[in-house]
């Protein structure tokens, strides 16, 4: 292979490095994740960075949400395919497993869309504090319901149609939501 | 079909292979619900909580095989290491390859399990291998969440109708005498503990003991007496079961070598 060291010079100035980072940033608020396609990969806080090494190549840092998470090779397609389309590529992605992705990094303008499109966002998660065990009857934390947000809302299943969401019913409009659950 | 690889019988190899063989092999059972489990809610859960293991089986097998080749040996991916050993070189725990069973021995073994793995990963999290940390750091949130609603299901079973409860002791009982292999440590525990790759298994054994025996408190369900049996998969030597699970795995694989969808 004839690499073309004129078309992309080794060496690039800070600025150029710098503006180049910066449009592949603004490229990725456009990228939505591909299971709530409202929330940006950047607003879902799992583009833990951006960074061009020593041969020119972009290299975005992506965390998982969770390990067995299906969507995870679609989404770093879908980024690898929109920064190319800008012409920022070439691009890869580097998988950064530590540390371990929280609902806390989800932003608040994130939260605000989940909400928007009848998800309810995860309340903040208490690290130090071990998670308690509960049995029967379960009474977790009040969650408002996304469409009418009255909290007389209950649980109806710990898992939902993807590994981040729970199933909740709001007792006050009788319709069905998504949780995002707090991890 | 594909001849069979040969996996690295260094202690650290092996050592991953227990683990990511154990999520492996388990959620290949646990899959076994989709479709089947009495409510709609539990199918759902019993295959996503199969999910989250696989994701983990996959962490772990991958770094396992990387690990071959950092030892000077043949380095290995995740799907060589999934669809392409004998029954033999499989290293998983002897209770995770047993038949799914009725729902009150899939709750039991989920919650022993969780809680098992729970307790491993809080100490992984801490392993002198980063990758094997940074696994553990996120499988530690997904265990916590299994563990909570395998739990709640124990105890409404145990505690729950004549059936229901009848059911659970039968399940208990059934699976007890399996729960020891999982807390005898021989070579492969003393390596992971001399090198810091993590704990040896016996030393989760006190908490599992409490953590799952205030679960079965709650359940009103008594823990059987310790019987001298041992179960010996993690050493290689299986039930009669695991070459079934493996046969419907692996078929594909070893009928389309290298095929992707």
């Amino acid at each position: 292979m004839v690499i073309d060291t004129a078309a992309r010079p080794l060496v690039r100035s800070e600025a150029d490095t710098s503006e180049r980072r910066e449009r592949a940033w603004h490229v990725l608020r456009g990228v939505n994740d591909p299971e709530v396609p409202v929330i940006s990969v950047v607003d879902l806080g799992i583009v833990r960075g951006v960074d061009i090494d020593h041969v020119g190549e972009l290299v975005v840092a992506v965390t998982p949400t969770y390990s067995g998470c299906p969507a995870t090779e679609a989404i770093e397609a879908t980024i690898v395919a929109a920064l190319d389309a800008a012409g920022l590529g070439p691009t890869r992605i580097r998988m950064q497993r530590a540390p371990a992705w929280t609902s806390d990094w989800i932003s608040a303008a994130g939260r605000a869309r989940l909400r928007d499109y009848g998800i309810a966002p995860p309340g903040p998660v208490d690290r130090e504090r071990a998670m308690p065990l509960r049995f029967v009857a379960r009474a977790p934390e009040p969650l408002a319901c996304p469409r009418c947000a009255s909290t007389n809302t209950e649980r109806l299943a710990a898992f939902g149609a993807t590994a981040c969401k729970a199933l909740w019913r709001c007792l006050a409009c009788g319709e069905p939501f998504e949780h995002f659950k707090p991890i | 079909m594909p001849a069979s690889i040969t996996v690295s019988s260094h202690p650290s190899v092996q050592y991953l292979l227990r683990i990511g063989d154990t999520c492996l092999i388990y959620a290949q059972r646990l899959g076994e619900w989709s479709g089947h489990a009495p409510i709609v809610e539990e199918d759902i859960a019993l295959t996503n909580m199969a999910l989250d293991l696989i994701g983990q089986a996959r962490a772990l097998l991958t770094r396992a095989g990387s690990l071959e080749a950092e030892l000077g040996g043949e380095a290995h991916d995740e799907d060589q290491l999934a669809f392409l050993r004998d029954e033999r070189d499989f290293r998983n725990c002897t209770v995770v390859e047993l038949p799914r069973g009725d729902f009150a021995v899939t709750m039991l073994r989920n919650c022993a399990l969780a809680i098992f793995l729970k307790l491993l990963w809080e100490r992984l999290a801490d392993s002198s291998d980063a990758e094997v940390a940074a696994i553990a750091g996120k499988a530690v949130k997904e265990a916590r969440y299994h563990h909570e609603h395998a739990a709640g299901w124990v105890v409404r079973l145990g505690d729950g109708s004549a059936e229901s409860a009848a059911r659970s002791k039968a399940a208990l009982e059934l699976l007890w005498p399996y729960f020891a292999e999982i807390f005898e440590d021989d070579v492969v525990d003393d390596a992971a503990l001399a090198s810091g790759l993590g704990p040896r298994w016996s030393a989760l054994a006190d908490a599992w003991r409490a953590e799952f025996g205030a679960v079965l408190a709650a359940a009103k369900l008594e823990p059987p007496v310790a019987r001298a049996f041992r179960s010996t998969g993690k050493s290689g030597k299986h039930s009669e079961h695991l070459g079934f699970v493996l046969a419907e795995m692996q078929t594909l694989q070893r009928t389309y070598p290298g095929g992707v969808w």
